[in-house]
Protein backbone atom coordinates (compact mmCIF):
# COMPACT_ATOMS: atom_id res chain seq x y z
CA UNK A 1 0.00 0.00 0.00
CA UNK A 2 2.83 2.37 0.96
CA UNK A 3 4.63 1.77 -2.32
CA UNK A 4 1.38 2.07 -4.28
CA UNK A 5 0.62 5.51 -2.78
CA UNK A 6 4.17 6.67 -3.53
CA UNK A 7 3.88 5.56 -7.14
CA UNK A 8 0.47 7.23 -7.40
CA UNK A 9 1.91 10.48 -5.96
CA UNK A 10 4.72 10.42 -8.51
CA UNK A 11 2.24 9.72 -11.31
CA UNK A 12 -0.05 12.62 -10.26
CA UNK A 13 2.91 14.99 -10.03
CA UNK A 14 4.27 13.96 -13.42
CA UNK A 15 0.82 14.11 -15.04
CA UNK A 16 0.29 17.66 -13.72
CA UNK A 17 3.74 18.77 -14.89
CA UNK A 18 3.39 17.17 -18.34
CA UNK A 19 -0.12 18.64 -18.83
CA UNK A 20 1.11 22.09 -17.77
CA UNK A 21 4.07 21.89 -20.15
CA UNK A 22 2.02 20.44 -23.02
CA UNK A 23 -0.59 23.22 -22.83
CA UNK A 24 1.99 25.97 -23.05
CA UNK A 25 3.53 26.29 -19.56
CA UNK A 26 1.28 29.26 -18.83
CA UNK A 27 2.19 31.15 -15.67
CA UNK A 28 -1.32 32.59 -15.28
CA UNK A 29 -4.56 31.00 -14.10
CA UNK A 30 -6.05 27.93 -15.79
CA UNK A 31 -8.16 28.83 -18.80
CA UNK A 32 -10.92 26.82 -20.43
CA UNK A 33 -11.65 29.23 -23.28
CA UNK A 34 -9.78 31.62 -25.54
CA UNK A 35 -10.97 34.34 -27.94
CA UNK A 36 -11.84 33.13 -31.44
CA UNK A 37 -9.51 35.73 -32.97
CA UNK A 38 -10.99 35.61 -36.48
CA UNK A 39 -10.89 38.91 -38.37
CA UNK A 40 -14.11 40.18 -39.93
CA UNK A 41 -12.66 41.48 -43.19
CA UNK A 42 -15.46 43.94 -43.95
CA UNK A 43 -15.50 45.74 -40.60
CA UNK A 44 -11.97 44.95 -39.38
CA UNK A 45 -13.36 43.72 -36.06
CA UNK A 46 -11.59 40.78 -34.42
CA UNK A 47 -14.09 38.20 -33.15
CA UNK A 48 -13.71 37.74 -29.38
CA UNK A 49 -16.30 34.96 -29.06
CA UNK A 50 -14.88 32.39 -26.60
CA UNK A 51 -13.96 29.01 -28.00
CA UNK A 52 -13.19 25.97 -25.84
CA UNK A 53 -9.50 25.49 -25.16
CA UNK A 54 -7.78 24.09 -22.08
CA UNK A 55 -4.64 25.84 -20.87
CA UNK A 56 -3.32 24.59 -17.55
CA UNK A 57 -2.16 27.39 -15.29
CA UNK A 58 -0.11 27.56 -12.12
CA UNK A 59 -3.21 26.73 -10.05
CA UNK A 60 -3.50 23.43 -11.94
CA UNK A 61 0.19 22.75 -11.32
CA UNK A 62 -0.15 23.62 -7.62
CA UNK A 63 -3.21 21.39 -7.30
CA UNK A 64 -1.35 18.50 -8.95
CA UNK A 65 1.73 18.94 -6.78
CA UNK A 66 -0.41 19.43 -3.68
CA UNK A 67 -2.34 16.24 -4.41
CA UNK A 68 0.94 14.38 -4.95
CA UNK A 69 2.28 15.71 -1.64
CA UNK A 70 -0.87 14.53 0.16
CA UNK A 71 -0.59 11.07 -1.36
CA UNK A 72 3.11 10.87 -0.51
CA UNK A 73 2.34 12.10 3.02
CA UNK A 74 -0.44 9.55 3.44
CA UNK A 75 1.96 6.78 2.50
CA UNK A 76 3.93 7.49 5.73
CA UNK A 77 1.01 6.10 7.73
CA UNK A 78 1.42 2.69 6.17
CA UNK A 79 4.10 0.41 7.55
CA UNK A 80 7.14 -0.50 5.50
CA UNK A 81 7.13 -4.12 4.34
CA UNK A 82 9.06 -6.05 7.03
CA UNK A 83 12.17 -7.20 5.12
CA UNK A 84 13.96 -8.48 8.30
CA UNK A 85 11.33 -11.15 8.88
CA UNK A 86 11.67 -12.32 5.31
CA UNK A 87 15.46 -12.54 5.68
CA UNK A 88 15.12 -14.42 9.01
CA UNK A 89 12.69 -16.89 7.43
CA UNK A 90 15.28 -17.72 4.79
CA UNK B 1 -44.72 70.27 -64.38
CA UNK B 2 -44.51 73.87 -63.28
CA UNK B 3 -41.32 75.08 -61.67
CA UNK B 4 -43.27 76.01 -58.54
CA UNK B 5 -44.21 72.32 -58.14
CA UNK B 6 -40.74 71.07 -58.94
CA UNK B 7 -38.90 73.09 -56.28
CA UNK B 8 -40.71 71.55 -53.26
CA UNK B 9 -40.15 68.07 -54.70
CA UNK B 10 -36.42 68.66 -55.04
CA UNK B 11 -36.33 70.06 -51.50
CA UNK B 12 -38.18 67.02 -50.19
CA UNK B 13 -35.79 64.68 -52.00
CA UNK B 14 -32.84 66.53 -50.52
CA UNK B 15 -34.29 66.25 -47.04
CA UNK B 16 -34.96 62.52 -47.55
CA UNK B 17 -31.43 61.89 -48.85
CA UNK B 18 -29.82 63.86 -46.02
CA UNK B 19 -31.86 62.16 -43.32
CA UNK B 20 -29.78 60.35 -40.69
CA UNK B 21 -29.70 56.57 -40.94
CA UNK B 22 -30.58 54.34 -38.03
CA UNK B 23 -28.00 51.60 -37.49
CA UNK B 24 -28.96 48.45 -35.62
CA UNK B 25 -26.08 47.02 -33.56
CA UNK B 26 -27.51 43.55 -32.99
CA UNK B 27 -24.91 41.91 -35.19
CA UNK B 28 -26.10 38.81 -37.08
CA UNK B 29 -22.49 37.60 -37.32
CA UNK B 30 -21.94 38.05 -33.57
CA UNK B 31 -18.51 39.66 -33.77
CA UNK B 32 -19.44 42.90 -32.00
CA UNK B 33 -17.58 43.02 -28.73
CA UNK B 34 -16.34 44.96 -25.75
CA UNK B 35 -12.98 43.87 -24.37
CA UNK B 36 -12.19 44.67 -20.75
CA UNK B 37 -8.90 44.46 -18.92
CA UNK B 38 -8.06 44.75 -15.24
CA UNK B 39 -4.66 44.45 -13.64
CA UNK B 40 -4.24 41.66 -11.09
CA UNK B 41 -1.17 40.27 -9.28
CA UNK B 42 -0.58 36.99 -11.17
CA UNK B 43 -1.78 38.18 -14.58
CA UNK B 44 -4.16 40.81 -15.93
CA UNK B 45 -7.77 39.74 -16.24
CA UNK B 46 -8.77 39.95 -19.89
CA UNK B 47 -12.36 39.34 -20.85
CA UNK B 48 -15.00 40.28 -23.36
CA UNK B 49 -18.71 40.75 -23.80
CA UNK B 50 -20.66 39.93 -26.93
CA UNK B 51 -24.31 40.46 -26.03
CA UNK B 52 -24.52 43.86 -27.71
CA UNK B 53 -27.62 45.63 -29.00
CA UNK B 54 -28.87 49.16 -29.56
CA UNK B 55 -29.33 51.72 -32.28
CA UNK B 56 -27.29 54.69 -33.40
CA UNK B 57 -28.53 57.49 -35.61
CA UNK B 58 -25.77 58.63 -37.97
CA UNK B 59 -25.84 61.17 -40.75
CA UNK B 60 -22.82 60.90 -43.07
CA UNK B 61 -23.36 64.56 -44.00
CA UNK B 62 -23.35 65.61 -40.35
CA UNK B 63 -21.46 63.06 -38.19
CA UNK B 64 -21.40 65.48 -35.25
CA UNK B 65 -25.14 64.91 -34.85
CA UNK B 66 -24.64 61.20 -34.11
CA UNK B 67 -26.74 59.92 -31.23
CA UNK B 68 -27.85 56.60 -29.85
CA UNK B 69 -27.74 54.02 -27.12
CA UNK B 70 -25.69 50.83 -26.89
CA UNK B 71 -26.61 48.06 -24.47
CA UNK B 72 -24.40 45.18 -23.32
CA UNK B 73 -25.98 42.17 -21.62
CA UNK B 74 -24.08 41.76 -18.32
CA UNK B 75 -24.51 37.99 -18.52
CA UNK B 76 -22.49 37.91 -21.75
CA UNK B 77 -19.32 39.07 -19.96
CA UNK B 78 -16.81 36.28 -19.96
CA UNK B 79 -13.24 35.59 -18.86
CA UNK B 80 -11.15 32.53 -19.76
CA UNK B 81 -11.04 31.19 -16.18
CA UNK B 82 -14.39 29.58 -15.18
CA UNK B 83 -14.02 30.40 -11.46
CA UNK B 84 -13.26 34.05 -12.21
CA UNK B 85 -16.29 34.16 -14.52
CA UNK B 86 -18.48 32.78 -11.73
CA UNK B 87 -17.17 35.46 -9.34
CA UNK B 88 -17.60 38.20 -11.96
CA UNK B 89 -21.30 37.35 -12.44
CA UNK B 90 -21.98 36.88 -8.73
CA UNK B 91 -23.83 39.27 -6.39
CA UNK B 92 -20.46 40.34 -4.92
CA UNK B 93 -19.24 41.75 -8.21
CA UNK B 94 -21.49 42.61 -11.19
CA UNK B 95 -24.66 40.93 -9.88
CA UNK B 96 -25.85 40.16 -13.40
CA UNK B 97 -29.24 38.94 -12.19
CA UNK B 98 -30.05 42.25 -10.52
CA UNK B 99 -28.30 44.44 -13.12
CA UNK B 100 -28.71 42.60 -16.44
CA UNK B 101 -27.66 45.52 -18.65
CA UNK B 102 -24.72 47.87 -19.07
CA UNK B 103 -25.63 50.89 -21.20
CA UNK B 104 -24.11 53.92 -22.82
CA UNK B 105 -26.38 56.67 -24.12
CA UNK B 106 -24.88 59.57 -26.05
CA UNK B 107 -25.46 63.19 -25.10
CA UNK B 108 -23.16 65.02 -27.48
CA UNK B 109 -20.21 64.72 -29.85
CA UNK B 110 -17.40 67.27 -29.74
CA UNK B 111 -14.28 67.88 -31.83
CA UNK B 112 -15.71 65.90 -34.75
CA UNK B 113 -13.25 65.61 -37.64
CA UNK B 114 -14.04 63.70 -40.82
CA UNK B 115 -11.47 62.35 -43.23
CA UNK B 116 -13.06 60.37 -46.06
CA UNK B 117 -15.40 57.87 -44.44
CA UNK B 118 -13.76 58.07 -41.00
CA UNK B 119 -14.90 60.49 -38.30
CA UNK B 120 -13.11 60.94 -35.01
CA UNK B 121 -14.74 62.76 -32.11
CA UNK B 122 -15.09 62.91 -28.35
CA UNK B 123 -18.39 61.44 -27.31
CA UNK B 124 -20.03 62.39 -24.04
CA UNK B 125 -22.80 60.29 -22.64
CA UNK B 126 -24.26 58.46 -19.69
CA UNK B 127 -22.61 55.18 -18.79
CA UNK B 128 -24.71 52.93 -16.55
CA UNK B 129 -23.22 49.93 -14.79
CA UNK B 130 -24.19 48.03 -11.64
CA UNK B 131 -27.09 50.41 -10.99
CA UNK B 132 -24.92 53.54 -11.11
CA UNK B 133 -25.00 56.11 -13.94
CA UNK B 134 -22.15 58.49 -14.60
CA UNK B 135 -21.37 60.93 -17.37
CA UNK B 136 -18.18 60.05 -19.22
CA UNK B 137 -16.33 61.37 -22.27
CA UNK B 138 -14.36 59.07 -24.55
CA UNK B 139 -12.61 59.34 -27.90
CA UNK B 140 -14.56 57.53 -30.61
CA UNK B 141 -13.94 56.58 -34.23
CA UNK B 142 -16.87 56.16 -36.59
CA UNK B 143 -16.26 54.45 -39.92
CA UNK B 144 -19.09 54.72 -42.44
CA UNK B 145 -19.08 51.87 -44.96
CA UNK B 146 -21.57 52.76 -47.64
CA UNK B 147 -23.29 49.83 -49.40
CA UNK B 148 -21.10 47.29 -47.56
CA UNK B 149 -23.86 45.45 -45.70
CA UNK B 150 -24.25 42.98 -48.59
CA UNK B 151 -20.57 42.01 -48.24
CA UNK B 152 -21.28 40.81 -44.70
CA UNK B 153 -24.83 39.58 -44.90
CA UNK B 154 -25.77 38.10 -48.28
CA UNK B 155 -29.13 39.16 -49.77
CA UNK B 156 -29.17 42.40 -47.78
CA UNK B 157 -28.46 45.86 -49.10
CA UNK B 158 -27.46 48.81 -46.98
CA UNK B 159 -24.72 50.56 -45.11
CA UNK B 160 -22.51 49.70 -42.16
CA UNK B 161 -21.25 51.89 -39.35
CA UNK B 162 -18.24 50.68 -37.36
CA UNK B 163 -17.73 52.29 -33.96
CA UNK B 164 -14.51 51.97 -32.00
CA UNK B 165 -13.84 53.51 -28.62
CA UNK B 166 -11.38 53.01 -25.78
CA UNK B 167 -11.83 54.39 -22.31
CA UNK B 168 -11.31 53.59 -18.65
CA UNK B 169 -13.63 53.51 -15.70
CA UNK B 170 -13.07 52.92 -12.00
CA UNK B 171 -15.01 50.06 -10.45
CA UNK B 172 -15.21 51.99 -7.15
CA UNK B 173 -17.25 54.69 -8.96
CA UNK B 174 -19.82 52.04 -9.82
CA UNK B 175 -19.94 50.42 -6.37
CA UNK B 176 -18.34 47.20 -7.59
CA UNK B 177 -16.63 45.84 -4.47
CA UNK B 178 -15.99 49.47 -3.51
CA UNK B 179 -12.72 49.77 -1.57
CA UNK B 180 -12.35 46.01 -1.42
CA UNK B 181 -9.99 43.48 -2.98
CA UNK B 182 -7.82 46.20 -4.54
CA UNK B 183 -4.75 44.08 -3.82
CA UNK B 184 -6.29 41.33 -5.99
CA UNK B 185 -8.12 43.29 -8.71
CA UNK B 186 -7.26 46.83 -9.82
CA UNK B 187 -9.74 49.66 -9.48
CA UNK B 188 -9.23 50.77 -13.10
CA UNK B 189 -11.03 48.85 -15.84
CA UNK B 190 -9.87 49.47 -19.42
CA UNK B 191 -12.63 49.05 -21.98
CA UNK B 192 -12.32 48.74 -25.76
CA UNK B 193 -15.47 48.78 -27.86
CA UNK B 194 -15.52 47.41 -31.43
CA UNK B 195 -18.99 47.23 -32.91
CA UNK B 196 -20.61 47.33 -36.33
CA UNK B 197 -24.19 48.38 -36.99
CA UNK B 198 -26.28 47.85 -40.08
CA UNK B 199 -28.78 50.12 -41.81
CA UNK B 200 -30.63 47.90 -44.25
CA UNK B 201 -32.23 49.39 -47.34
CA UNK B 202 -35.14 47.90 -49.28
Amino acid sequence: MRRMLQILALTVMLAAAVTWLATGADIGWTKTTKPNGTLDEVTGIVDQTPVKCFVAGVDFLALGFGGAALLAGASVFFRKPNTNNQQNDQ
Amino acid sequence: MKLTHFVPLVSLATVVCAAPESFDFKDPKGVNNVVFKLDAPLESINGSASGISGTVSFDPENPAATSGKITVASGSLTVPNPLQKEHLHSANWLDVEKYPEITFETKSLANAKTDGNVTTADVTGTFSLHGVSKEITAPVTLTYLKDKLGDRVPNLKGDLLVIRASFSINRNDFNIQKGKSEDKVADVINLTLSIAGAAAKP
